[in-house]
Parts: C-alpha cells; structure tokens; sequence
C-alpha cells in the first residue's frame, strides 16, 4: 500500500506524521521523503546512507556535422531549450525538460542525449525501516525528475541497482553490501513524504498512491490550503483524510468544511508544546514521548484496514 | 537595414518598453524606407520559461539587425547575438527619438547581458 502525506501549507507537519507512521509501524515499512528541494526527514530518523546516485535528465548534444540546421529541433521544443536560428541549435540545458522530441524529429540524427545532473538519490535504512530521499542541486528548477528517482527506487537497497540501465541515473557510489540481507518479506506499506503547495512536484510524489493523508492546522490559513489540496487530490481521483496537527489552536473551520465535504478527520495531534520540544531537538514524537506511539499505530492500522477493504470491494466488482 | 524596439505601443510615438522577453509589441523599423511595422508579442507574455529566447527568435525572423530595448537577460543575449543581432541596451523615452539617435550612431551596442535572468 502507497500512503502520500501531503498538505497545501508548508509547515503543518507533513513529515512529522511520515515519519512518526513509519516508527509506529508494526513491520517493515519503506518512507520516501519526495520533498527534493528540502528533505529533512533523515534528521529524525538517525538514517545510516548506505549508497548514493547522481540523478539527471537527459538533453541534447548537438553534432554540428550532422546537423543541416532544418529547425526541426526547435519548432518542437515547448521550453524554449533548443533554438534553431539559419545557424545550428543554440542549447540551453537548464530550460530542457528531458522529453525527447527534438531527438526523435532531428532527420539526420545530429542529435544524442547526454545526461545533465540535477540532483542526488541516496538511501539507507534504520533497522527494519527502508529509507530513500532526493536532493535537487541548488538553483535547479525541475523537482520532478529527482521525485520520479526516489518513487522509483522503493525497492531494497540490493536490487536499486538493477533498473539502472533504463533509468536515467548515474551511480556514483554503489550500494553497501554485505552489512545484512534486504527484509525478506517486502514492506507492508511505502510512506511518501511530499512537498507543500499543489504545483507540479506535489502531482509527481502523490501519484499512483492508494491514500493521500492530508495534514492541516486548524486555522484560516490551514483551511485555505487544505482546500486546495483536496481539490488536487479529487483531480488526481484519489482517496483522502485529513489529519489535524497543532488540534486546540485556530478555530473550528477546518472540522466543518471536512464534515460538509464529507472528508474523514483520521487523527488529531494535539497543540503540545512537548511535541515542539521533541521536534527542535529533531526526536520523534513517538520516541520522545511513548504515550503518543499508539494514536500513530492506530492510523497505520486505519489505514491497512481501508486499503483490504479498497481490495476487497475492487475484487468483488 | 531593420530596427527591432520593445514597446507596449503601436507608433514610433510610443516609449520604448524597458521589457524584453515579455514586451507586448515589437516595432520593426526599416531605416532606408522610414516604414515600420508592428508585431504582436503577447503570445510570450505568458510563456512559463524562455520568454526571452522566443522574442529574440521572432526578433530574428524578423529580419532586423538590430534591437533597441531596456533590459535584456543572458539567454536572450545569447540568442541574439548568435544570430548577429547587436543589442542596444539602457534605453528610455519616445521611439522616435531613439531611432534618430541610432541613426546618428550615438547609441552602442552592449558586450552582454544587462540583468540577470527572470529580471
């Protein structure tokens, strides 16, 4: 089962709850932090990095011999990457998208695609909890593919390697091996923690989950967005419920508009100023403070129940 | 030969627009005839990236050799000088001024970019 915990608002606790899920699960559970451009759920976790890869996309490389500057690449081109003038292309490669087409349109073949880094997979794992995050370099635009890097690893360090050859990686330094066999049974469930707002990125770490969790505070602000992002999710036609961090803050707004959207309210983490204690010392609430493992065990219990009766009634149609 | 100038007008009585990539108009001005022409560069006000290199593309196609504007970033510097276009950059007031300045030749072209990208 595929759980994305996403928000509208930036700062409500998505990670938090990832991260807290994940330690309160009962068995092996792989969690992938897909927010690229500031990953941070390794600092509560403790995770070792056993193995790195560099992450790029593909953009064009020119042969000028080959080229007889037809224009055909840049009349393609929807992000103005490959520009053809009477001369040959002009290549920008931080606007190129990695689609492909420029390549495919070019009648001489004058055009080969070369791997650009954007940016870093590592992963690792802290005892039976499988680890994976991204890393988007600095000043780099496109989260995405970095994003699809990440989902697409979700497999135990000993195989990550074995795609290689179709995906668009570059490994730097190979996995760790010998320091323990992969879990034999596969984990019960991928946690996906992904970035605030509602743009591209968002689209790419929720997708093709089975459950969306959406964490909001239960304030104007928190409603606002929490609006947008249920609207994001019914787009993508996936399922959602809401869990309200910081609960006994703001005002009631929240509650009434999931009643009225009929949105199921999962969990509520109380407004404990020992929960921000625990955080600013990047501790896990579940560890800092044991009394709130079972609220965590109990949604991931929530969970697995809906997704066998998601199955259920799917193999019954 | 051909001027291009930036401007949200549609007359040589027009500002020139201190905007490149997402300018609205471009005046298209024929030094041996005095005749100019207007093109409509709204389609690259919107345009989510590479504003800058479409304009100096339809600058090019355009015909002209040179472009009389504001402001221009990296990525249409390059393009433009790739297709030998000298750039006049830092330029304000009334087109028609700036056209007999030009003519006089006492506006120089740049060696690059004025501003950053996304200005």
């Amino acid at each position: 089962m595929q759980v994305a915990i996403a928000s509208g608002k930036g700062g409500t606790g998505k990670t938090t709850l990832a991260v807290n899920l994940a330690l309160a699960a009962p068995g092996p559970v792989r969690l992938l932090d897909c927010d690229v451009e500031e990953p941070n759920a390794h600092l509560f976790l403790g995770v070792r990095i056993e193995g790195r890869e560099l992450v790029g996309i593909p953009v064009p490389e020119v042969n000028e011999e080959r080229c007889t500057a037809c224009g055909a690449c840049g009349e393609i081109c929807q992000y103005s990457a490959i520009v053809a003038l009477k001369t040959k292309p002009i290549l920008f490669p931080q606007l190129c998208h990695g689609c492909g087409g420029c390549q495919r349109v070019c009648p001489t073949g004058a055009i080969r695609e070369v791997l650009r880094p954007i940016g870093e997979l590592e992963w690792g794992r802290r005892g039976e909890l499988l680890f994976a995050h991204g890393r988007l370099n600095v000043g780099e635009a496109m989260a995405p593919p970095v994003i699809r890097a990440v989902k697409r690893w979700g497999r135990p360090p000993a195989s990550a390697g074995a795609g290689l050859a179709k995906t668009p990686f570059i490994q730097v330094q190979p996995a760790a091996t010998g320091d323990g066999d992969p879990p034999a049974e596969s984990p019960a469930m991928t946690l996906i923690d992904a970035p605030p707002g509602t743009s591209c990125p968002v689209i790419e770490a929720v997708r093709g989950s089975d459950f969306v969790l959406l964490v909001t505070e239960p304030t104007p602000f928190g409603l606002h967005d929490l609006r947008l992002a249920v609207e994001l999710v019914r787009r993508l036609d996936l399922p959602c419920g809401v869990v309200i961090n910081r609960d006994g803050i703001g005002d009631d707004g929240v509650e009434q508009y999931c009643l009225a959207e009929e949105i199921p309210i999962l969990q509520r983490i109380p407004d404990d100023r020992r929960v921000a204690h625990a955080y600013s010392r990047g501790e896990a609430i579940v560890e800092a403070l044991p009394e709130y493992r079972e609220q965590f065990a109990a949604l991931y219990a929530a969970l697995k129940e809906y997704d066998r009766h998601a199955h259920t009634a799917h193999t019954r149609d | 030969m051909k001027v291009a100038v930036t401007t949200a007008g549609n007359d040589a009585n027009a500002d020139v627009d201190p905007r490149f990539g997402r300018v609205k108009n471009l005046l298209i001005f024929d030094t041996e005839t005095g005749e100019h022409e207007i093109l409509d560069n709204s389609a690259n006000l919107g345009a989510t990236q590479g504003a800058g290199i479409q304009t100096a593309k339809r600058v090019a196609e355009s015909g002209a050799e040179a472009l009389i504007t504001g402001h221009c970033g990296p990525n249409a510097f390059r393009t433009l000088e790739a297709a030998g276009i000298q750039v006049i950059t830092g330029v304000e007031g009334r087109i028609s001024d700036a056209l007999t300045r030009f003519q006089e030749g006492s506006l120089k072209p740049a060696n690059g970019a004025d501003v950053q990208g996304h200005w």
